[in-house]
């Protein structure tokens, strides 16, 4: 056809231009990277750790050294296997809490979103509820009465957490709703869960990866916070529990807290720079 | 020729404009949108800049005014107002002169607005930042004055009030009014009506050359619409692909183009007028029949719950292979009546019957099951199609949703594709990788996917440019012999609808006011209303400027919480006495063709009138 000719067809799916520009950007170059090396670490962690955390393997204090790359601690334990084993109890709070919060955030806000009227209502009165609650000392007092231990960690954490991505996602579908091809798909006699799962959701993604990007920080740090004083499961290796064991030594054994640290640090930071390159991604595409 | 053109000798250039090149950097490289452009304009004079879009026309301008945007390089090229070339001025030196000797006029006048100010206090502000002399209420004065000068009704009152609360019309005017509160020596408007309907923009044009009147200012008009340039300029420049192709006199340029670029921008101007043969008369009665149809909203303005009246009685017969065109202003219902007919919206009252089938009340699956044949075309084709997803995949939707996409699904995709005339290898494209035009070819497979019987089209080609408008009614009508469908066919563009439709009918806030075959209406319009708004239509050729048959219509569309009493129209109608004020009048046959609503216009004798007053 004779129609205006448009320059620069790639022909490739619009998802892949833009993991491109995320990841073109320095902050989503560095932040991927970071989040690589921490979610590999956490997973092939326990199987490349040379020694078991708990098991005294070395002499006391031993500074940084081909054998113990991390240095020991006063029981000379194996400071690395203790990080590799922390990050992957990390990850699994992170990603526990993560599924619960998509879950949860998504429904409640497309649904809140789309269906708008009493629905809207009721549902954003109790994501204010929920909201107002003190997550960090909501999760202390569950962990007081039942005991510490990953699971009721994750629970808390996560059905204490999906507020903020239930509004954001309600805010989006707000605005979407009133698009033609809402309309379009009306008129078509599409299902409501069809508009919503089909036409909304594809669009609702990209500004939820970063709501949950930055949530999964957050819990991270709650997580550590946790650990390190000393409320975590005494039974599973925290990287929090691990700095705090450290910091008593601070002035003797300087990397039995740096490390544990810098693995915190290289999580959260990673995840808070992926999250901003695709919030900037997202500014000028659409 | 208009007669204030100043005569050769004693023309002064207020811009000259000389080999302006500007490029883009893109991540393909460097794209030159603006390519040795040069023009000049002189005092008193109205040079008319156009050009389909992505021709360049706005960057040229904005590249003259030192206003690009960071990825755009000026290569180069001079812009001298009054001998000063503005492109060598510091950016403080090039402030002065923006809002001093240059006023601009924006195409959206809402968002070219501060949503919190108040309107009058916006134009002192643009006073007293070129003229610190002015005091406070010097200025405001001077505000008022400029309001009235562009025609603002009540302007000592209403420089009070807030952007929001004025119409469209009444903002650009006070656009303008900002625009020339420094008494420039030039004037750029770029695309300043068009988001307006045809008569307001008739309002706007005609302040634009009152102001130029009054102050002998310059004005540079950006326009895609040769009507527009037709109207109002002295001197045209074409830009296509960035290069001025054309330029010279107004009268010239259309009388006898030079390329055939432009020639072919003219033919599929305004001037389109085929008139189209009345289809062929089928018997087997109306596919689509409305009575009554009613559709108001509540609206939630704050502390008044008024009722809006959308739609307010409507009633229309559409056979077979038919097309009905609904024309109006904006607001005056005419999206709320196609969507309430597909049954988007819910109607307040009425029926709607489709197939002879009442479908007024229908839900759940019997539903669905008719909009399989009673299918809709959006207007915007970037917002009607999912941004995430691919053409193809839009396309199949409905075969999908209808649990049509079998093992031939994808087959039958690649026919509607070739039958809207797409590429089926585009398939796999997003919207964003389309053009307009393409795009809206999406809408329509989509549309065609279920083998509709009735196509209702809402304003489908109002977003594209003038050719490629072409090329899509040329696919509607295809379309329409090819299938034997029948078309609703809502559009603001009177020139869009004479050409597709066999009937049309004219709305006005919520209700028709006449209804009548195509020739007869366009050619000897009964009701007042049609004949401001054919009136309004923008002229085809400079030649026809003056000749004295326009009708400028005062005021805005009334607002449809609170519609007049009696007929609708009486408080814009030059025609209106004692009666339009309280007594409405009703449709009533007035010959063979038609049926209007107007006091002045007689009805043919009752005996012959049909039984439902409705034409066959």
């Amino acid at each position: 056809m004779a129609d205006v000719p448009v320059p620069e067809l790639t022909g490739r799916p619009a998802h892949h231009q833009s993991w491109t520009a995320v990841l073109a950007r320095p902050a989503g170059a560095i932040g991927a990277f970071l989040v690589l090396v921490v979610v590999v670490g956490g997973i092939i962690g326990p199987w490349v750790a040379p020694n078991d955390p708990f098991s005294v393997d070395g002499p006391s204090l031993a500074k940084p050294s081909l054998s113990f790359p991390m240095g020991t601690d006063a029981l000379g334990r194996d400071a690395f296997s203790g990080v590799l084993h922390g990050l992957r109890t990390t990850l699994f709070v992170a990603g526990g809490v993560a599924a619960i919060v998509v879950v949860v955030g998504m429904s409640v806000g497309l649904a809140a979103g789309y269906r708008a009227g009493w629905l809207d209502q009721v549902l954003m009165r109790s994501t204010e509820f929920v909201q107002v609650l003190p997550r960090f000392f909501l999760a202390i007092v569950v962990i007081a009465m039942f005991g510490p231990g990953l699971r009721q960690l994750v629970l808390v954490l996560g059905l204490s957490s999906w507020p903020l991505l239930a509004r954001v996602v309600r805010a989006e579908t707000l605005s979407l709703r009133e698009r033609e091809f809402i309309e379009a798909a009306r008129a078509d006699g599409s299902s409501p869960l069809r508009i919503i799962l089909r036409e909304l959701l594809p669009n609702v993604v990209p500004s939820a990866v970063v709501v949950v990007g930055l949530l999964v920080a957050q819990v991270m740090l709650i997580e550590a916070s946790l650990g390190f004083l000393g409320l975590g499961d005494p039974n599973v290796v925290s990287l929090g529990s691990l700095a705090s064991e450290g910091q008593d030594f601070i002035r003797v054994a300087w990397w039995l807290a740096f490390f544990p640290g810098l693995a915190i640090v290289v999580a959260v930071l990673g995840l808070n720079l992926l999250a901003d390159a695709v919030t900037g991604s997202l500014g000028g595409g659409r | 020729m208009r007669t204030t053109a100043v005569p050769e000798a004693r023309r002064r250039a207020v811009l000259e404009v000389s080999d302006l090149t500007v490029e883009f950097e893109t991540r393909a490289g460097r794209l030159r949108v603006v390519d040795g452009v040069d023009f000049e304009v002189a005092q008193g004079e109205t040079l008319g800049v156009v050009g389909q879009s992505g021709a360049g026309k706005s960057v040229t301008m904005l590249a003259a005014l030192g206003l690009l945007p960071s990825s755009a390089r000026l290569v180069r090229g001079a812009a001298r107002l009054e001998g000063v070339d503005l492109l060598q001025l510091r950016p403080k030196e090039l402030r002065n002169v923006r809002g001093k000797d240059i006023g601009m006029v924006f195409q959206d006048p809402l968002t070219s607005m501060h949503p919190s100010f108040r309107v009058g206090d916006q134009i002192a502000e643009a006073i007293r930042l070129h003229d610190a002399g002015v005091s406070r209420a010097g200025a405001r004065i001077r505000a008022i004055e400029l309001l009235e000068l562009v025609g603002v009704p009540f302007a000592a009152r209403r420089w009070r009030d807030h952007p929001h609360q004025w119409s469209g019309g009444m903002r650009q005017r006070a656009m303008i009014a900002m625009a020339i509160a420094n008494g420039p020596k030039l004037l750029v408007a770029d695309e300043s009506t068009t988001a307006l309907d045809v008569t307001v923009q008739a309002q706007v044009l005609g302040v634009l050359r009152d102001v130029q009147r009054e102050t002998g200012t310059a004005i540079v008009l950006i326009t895609h619409d040769l009507g527009v340039i037709a109207e109002m300029a002295d001197t045209v420049v074409v830009l296509h692909e960035g290069r001025a192709v054309e330029s010279g006199t107004v009268g010239h340029v259309f009388a006898s183009p030079r390329l055939p670029y432009t020639a072919g921008l003219l033919a599929r101007g305004p001037s389109r007028s085929r008139l189209r043969p009345a289809a062929p008369r089928v018997d087997s009665g109306p596919v689509l029949e409305v009575r009554d149809l009613v559709t108001h909203f509540r609206s939630r303005s704050g502390r008044h719950s008024d009722v809006v009246h959308a739609v307010d009685g409507v009633s229309f017969d559409l056979h077979p292979g038919e097309s009905l065109g609904v024309v109006g202003e904006s607001g005056c219902g005419k999206s709320t009546l196609v969507r309430t007919i597909v049954r988007l919206l819910h109607p307040t009252s009425g029926t709607i019957r489709f197939e002879g089938r009442d479908i007024t009340g229908l839900a759940g699956r019997d539903l669905r099951e008719v909009r399989a044949r009673l299918r809709i075309v959006f207007q915007d084709s970037f917002s009607a199609l999912n941004p995430r997803r691919s053409v193809g995949d839009i396309v199949a939707e409905p075969l999908r949703t209808h649990g049509r996409h079998g093992a031939g699904g994808g087959g039958r995709v690649r026919e509607l594709f070739e039958m809207v005339g797409l590429q089926p290898d585009l398939s796999g494209r997003y919207p964003h990788q389309l053009s307009g035009g393409q795009r809206q070819r999406v809408g329509i497979a989509r549309a065609l996917a279920l083998e509709p019987k009735v196509l209702v089209l809402d304003e489908p080609v109002s977003s594209l440019d003038v050719p490629i408008q072409a090329q899509i009614l040329e696919l509607l009508e295809r379309l329409q012999r090819d299938l034997g469908l029948a078309y609703v066919f809502v559009s603001h563009d009177l020139t869009v609808v004479r050409r597709i439709c066999d009937r049309v009918a004219v709305m006005y806030v919520g209700r028709f006011v006449e209804v009548g075959d195509t020739a007869t209406v366009y050619a000897d319009p009964a009701h007042p209303y049609t004949r401001a708004l054919l009136s309004a239509v923008p002229i085809t050729s400079p030649a026809e400027r003056g000749s004295g048959r326009r009708i400028v219509l005062v005021g805005d569309l009334p607002d449809p919480a609170a519609p007049p009493s009696g007929c609708r129209f009486h408080t814009r109608c030059w025609l209106a006495f004692d009666r339009c004020v309280v007594d409405e009048p009703t449709l009533q046959r007035i010959d063979a063709q038609r049926v209007c609503s107007c006091h002045l216009v007689s009805p043919i004798e009752a005996a012959s009138i049909g039984e439902s007053g409705f034409l066959p």
